[in-house]
């Protein structure tokens, strides 16, 4: 008994380490967040915000064009999570409820396109878009985001689909409904949270995508919140105090959505990989 | 059998109204045979024209001078095969080549190992310990990269970052202010780190998932016949696991080997030469020195080399598609 106790001991003592260690630069953003100037740039760290303030926050939110990139962030997320949740709920339907010649070419291609590095495929982008007058303008980006957004998001949500049992909507068909009746009555309300949970991560996708809107996107004011903050991490010379302000803001959002469906969304990805 | 949405209402109506069915089969089957086409055709269309047409763009341009001069032209001008002849006997080229290899190797490597082993150790502890343990993991997997970027230089920061501090104070050496990306190789170690260290929840959260679907029943039989943990672990779990493990490692191995944005802000948008990864090596490339026609045979040849990975990572996944 006393082995079996000296190894959990030692088991949660090396978890906590594991924990400390991950969980550090969390930690160390928001802490740096809340510290005054004084207690961030001292010779010996302050691991504590026993000074707290919100004067970081204020600085950051007060650096140019923050309100917005905020808005513009807001704006391009919300029409690409829109489109891609309109497309890919058709797409998702045929590929979760029919048998269909050539289905699984669309699954490789569903599969296959998510595999192509974006910042290779920003090249001819870029070129397509200054052709069509289209750089420095939202509408790029937002069709540009569709490119990695939709395929996901098409692949999410067939796994809800596939989720709901076949029984239910023959049943409903049974009792006399129509197929469309069916559809409205039985699969949408099953559907629902699948679409919140899918719609939620293809938000946090393209709020923190940086690489398209840093090319696409030259005027500060037309930029997004993550090409805002990174252009602050490159200032030599950095503010440290209001730069991790404006990281706690930026992933906050993210974090608390990210929180709330990530059990639902990330095991769909390998769901079903271990049969036994 | 019958596993379709169209089939078993035919199944049901054939049986109940038998009359109508033979008014209606002609019209309804045309409609449900056409119908999964018209569900994927909108996204079809859209994928074709955001991904399709850029790709079979940049094939064209990678076989094309396209600089400054044709970038206001909107014109390239036709060269052959030249870009790719000039890459090939490129001494920077191969350079490149071979340290996004090494990259991905290391960083792939460490995130597999760091990961299956904080897996296990999730697996062997009490509920309240793990709860503890996945709640840290998954606040760090919802960290926006380029929000990482931003606290991982602010630790490194050669003036006030904690890092030197702390190696300072374990007498582990000097490091007052030392500067991490004076030296390739630390440079390297740090951008290894933010990029192991972001990768690690996803797999070890993953493998924890496959493992606590094991059979417990499986484990115990092999332990009684007296295995040692290690052989369970080499003998069942790692069998069993193998999917997972595939599915895993050809993704880090796509995520990792197309690595951008880390080093890119890191490095204050203006990475030197011994910082570059194929895709900083094409942009650069592309973006700043206006040679779009070779920076687009570059990334051509980065995607023909993810292709190959990818293949590995698209079976395992059409084999779980197509299983259900």
């Amino acid at each position: 008994m006393r082995t079996g106790r000296a190894r959990g001991i030692a088991l949660n003592a090396v978890a906590l380490l594991v924990f400390a260690v991950m969980v550090f630069p969390v930690y160390w953003m928001v802490s740096t967040a809340f510290k005054p100037g004084r207690d961030i740039f001292a010779d010996t760290p302050v691991w504590f915000p026993i000074h707290a303030t919100l004067s970081n926050f204020g600085d950051a939110i007060h650096r140019p064009h923050f309100w917005a990139d905020v808005k513009n962030s807001l704006i391009i997320v919300s029409v690409v999570v829109a489109m891609s949740l309109v497309l890919a709920f058709l797409a998702a339907l045929a590929l979760a409820k029919f048998r269909f010649y050539g289905r699984k070419a669309f699954i490789i291609l569903i599969i296959g396109v998510q595999m192509i590095p974006l910042n290779a495929l920003i090249i001819p982008i870029y070129l397509v878009l200054s052709k069509a007058h289209q750089v420095d303008k939202l509408s790029g980006v937002i069709v540009t985001y569709l490119t990695f957004v939709l395929p996901f998001t098409i692949w999410t949500l067939r796994g809800f689909m596939l989720g709901i049992p076949r029984d239910l909507e023959e049943a409903s068909q049974v009792d006399g409904t129509t197929r469309f009746g069916a559809f409205l009555r039985i699969l949408l309300p099953l559907i629902g949270p699948g679409l919140v949970a899918t719609s939620i991560f293809a938000f946090i996708q393209a709020w923190n995508e940086y690489i398209m809107a840093y090319v696409l996107l030259h005027d500060p004011s037309k930029q997004t919140l993550t090409v805002w903050l990174a252009s602050f991490t490159g200032d030599r010379g950095t503010a440290w105090g209001p730069l991790m302000a404006g990281a706690t803001l930026t992933a906050l959002p993210v974090v608390i959505f990210f929180v709330a469906v990530q059990r639902k969304i990330a095991f769909g990805l390998t769901a079903g990989a271990v049969r036994g | 059998m019958s596993s379709r949405f169209s089939g078993s209402a035919a199944a049901v109506t054939e049986t109940a109204l038998p009359a109508r069915r033979l008014r209606r089969s002609l019209g309804s089957r045309l409609a449900s045979g056409a119908a999964p086409y018209l569900l994927i055709l909108p996204a079809c269309a859209v994928i074709g024209a955001v991904l399709g047409y850029p790709l079979f763009f940049m094939g064209r341009l990678s076989l094309q001078h396209y600089g400054l001069f044709q970038l206001i032209r909107h014109k390239g001008e036709w060269i052959g095969t030249r870009n790719y002849s000039h890459i090939l006997h490129d001494g920077l080229f191969w350079h490149v080549v071979f340290r996004t290899l090494a990259f991905t190797a290391a960083a792939v490597s460490l995130t597999m190992v760091a990961g299956t082993l904080f897996a296990l150790l999730l697996a062997q502890l009490g509920s309240k310990m793990r709860l503890l343990l996945t709640a840290g993991l998954i606040f760090v997997w919802a960290m926006p990269v380029v929000v990482a970027v931003a606290v991982w230089s602010w630790m490194t920061d050669f003036e006030f970052g904690v890092g030197n501090w702390l190696l300072t104070e374990l007498h582990i050496g000097n490091f007052n202010h030392h500067d991490w990306f004076a030296n390739t190789w630390s440079g390297w170690a740090i951008i290894t780190l933010l990029v192991v260290w972001g990768a690690i929840p996803f797999v070890a959260l993953m493998v924890y998932a496959g493992l606590t679907q094991v059979p417990q029943e499986l484990v115990e039989a092999a332990t009684s016949d007296g295995a040692n943990p290690w052989q369970v672990f080499r003998d069942v779990t790692l069998p069993l696991l193998k999917p997972i493990f595939v599915i895993l490692t050809s993704l880090s191995i796509i995520w990792d080997f197309q690595v951008f944005n880390q080093i890119w802000i890191l490095l204050s948008g203006q990475p030197p030469p011994q910082y570059f990864t194929m895709s900083i090596y094409a942009f650069t490339t592309s973006f700043q020195q206006s040679e779009y026609g070779l920076g687009s045979a570059i990334a051509l040849v980065m995607v023909a080399i993810l292709l190959v990975v990818s293949f590995v990572y698209i079976r395992q996944m059409v084999k779980i598609g197509d299983a259900e």
